[in-house]
């Protein structure tokens, strides 16, 4: 990493993506892309299929590694890490205390046989946890708060709607209190009247707790709802990024007017 | 602050909008535009329709970018422009300091009323239960009753939707407040109620800045008018 790299990035963000490029053979998914999330934040990342936006969700949280560029995780004691350079078990211990994510697909995320206040438990568990009392109270703590109810704890998430999932997987995400939250398409399988009902419930336990998240959608109505800064992705590179109304009510490229005008108001 | 002290300065500020998909034709909508707002002082914009009055009421919000020029506010206790400032700092200067009342109401779906209204409150801190006490009395105070408030106001008239918007403008208790047609879709008795709130916002030294149509509404809250003339017809 070079030393003006290393400057350019922001001091108080929380996470700092600099010059990330990643191809796919010959398609560019990411050609050099900045990113910035800072504490409290939600970031939407917004494009049509194929423009590199989940890529980019993937490069932020690790899951897979850029060609170039950098990824920094600036920790809860101050300390500036290097996403993509940290040992595997160091970067699966950020993903169960400091970082949470929610997958489009609740299924990828969630234990199925295992029963709902369980997959809320484990993660609790997995931070070293250990009083059964306390993990199960917890466990029902989070299920009220996604709005399922407590006697659904041992129920099996098989029997749940794909709403109920989807708040199932916020629960497990959440009850461990990270800093920032990866979020792929989080309303995306769900019917319109659902999709309100989880928008409001992310919106408002993402403003109580604090707690920063990345918010990859192709649905701009959803990221000027919930994100207070948006960025704009076509073919691997960030078009646009600014105040999430603002880019979305005076788009400035192009292919943002070209987004926008395309939408259709029911 | 006390009335008389100025605390939003809008300096040299131009607008136009490129229309990349019309072949690049550029708007000018606003040129060189100044104006200054005192604590306590209400500015209705003036002008026909089309002259910019919106469009000047959303850049000075941020919600247009403007041209040149700089929108100066005085956000907690200093000056900071927001034409210049970066989106968080945007953010933080309408939570704390430049509230609006858009013409339309635009919410998370299936959201009561009453909880949006009281997250003008929240928002800053406020706790629930008080927040939603203040909620509850500020739409009954616009005429909005009880049976309506933990209803979503998609399914609401037009009126109703408005009073939702313009209680959660009123109960932020920003000192600038930016109003675009709040009386629009209201009746006489509830756009007497908005003269009130508007009245007593400027008794407390906020700051107005807003669209006004209908004549009655403008001579009773407005200080005085500021002229936004087409750009074509002022060349």
């Amino acid at each position: 990493m070079s030393s003006d790299a290393r400057s350019s990035r922001s001091p108080d963000a929380l996470l700092s993506a600099r010059g990330l490029r990643l191809s796919y053979g010959r398609i560019a998914a990411l050609d050099g892309v900045d990113a910035e999330v800072f504490p409290g934040e939600v970031l939407a990342v917004v494009g049509e299929s194929g423009s590199g936006k989940t890529t980019l969700l993937q490069a932020l949280s690790g899951a897979i590694s850029p060609d170039a560029g950098t990824v920094w995780y600036r920790g809860r004691d101050g300390s500036v890490q290097d996403v993509h350079r940290m040992p595997a078990p160091a970067l699966r211990a950020l993903h169960r205390s400091d970082w949470g994510t929610v997958h489009q697909d609740p299924r990828q995320s969630l234990r199925m046989a295992v029963s709902a206040g369980g997959n809320v438990g484990e993660r609790l568990m997995a931070q070293g946890v250990q009083h059964y009392g306390g993990i199960r109270a917890a466990a029902i703590d989070w299920l009220r708060e996604v709005e399922i109810a407590a006697d659904r704890v041992d129920d099996l998430p098989r029997t749940f709607s794909g709403g109920m999932l989807q708040r199932l997987q916020i629960a497990r995400t959440l009850v461990t209190q990270p800093r920032l939250v990866f979020m792929d398409e989080p309303t995306g399988g769900l019917d319109v009247s659902v999709q309100a009902r989880l928008l409001d419930l992310i919106r408002g336990l993402v403003a109580r707790l604090g707690v920063a998240a990345v918010l990859v959608t192709h649905d701009i109505a959803v990221a000027r709802l919930l994100a207070g800064r948006i960025v704009v992705m076509r073919a691997g590179r960030v078009v646009e990024t600014g105040l999430t109304d603002q880019v979305l009510d005076d788009p400035q490229h192009p292919y943002t007017q070209l987004l926008v005008s395309s939408v259709l108001h029911a | 602050m006390s009335a008389g002290d100025a605390v939003l300065r809008v300096e040299g500020v131009g607008k136009s909008f490129t229309l990349h998909l019309q072949g690049g034709v550029r708007i000018p909508v606003l040129d060189g535009v100044s104006l200054e707002l005192q604590a306590g002082e209400c500015v209705v914009l003036s002008g026909p329709s089309g002259a910019g009055k919106s469009t000047l009421l959303r850049t000075v919000y941020g919600n247009y970018r403007a041209e040149g020029g700089s929108i100066l506010l005085r956000h907690r206790g200093a000056w900071l422009d927001l034409a210049a400032a970066g989106p968080r700092t945007v953010l933080e200067m309408r939570r704390d300091t430049l509230g609006y009342v858009s013409q339309f109401l635009r919410v998370v779906p299936r959201v009561p009323a009453l909880h949006i209204v009281a997250e003008a409150l929240t928002a800053r801190g406020v706790g629930t239960e008080e927040a939603r006490a203040s909620a509850r009395a500020m739409l009954l105070r616009l005429h909005v009753p009880e049976r309506l408030h933990g209803l979503p106001p998609a399914t609401f008239s037009g009126g109703e939707q408005q009073r939702v918007n313009l209680a959660r403008g009123f109960l932020g208790r920003h000192p600038i407040l930016l109003l675009d047609e709040p009386t629009a879709s209201l009746d006489a008795a509830n756009r007497a109620v908005v003269v009130g709130l508007v009245r007593a916002a400027k008794a407390r030294g906020v700051a107005v800045l807003g669209i006004v149509h209908d004549a009655d509404t403008r001579d009773a809250i407005a200080d005085r008018l500021f002229p936004v003339e087409p750009l074509q017809d002022a060349a």
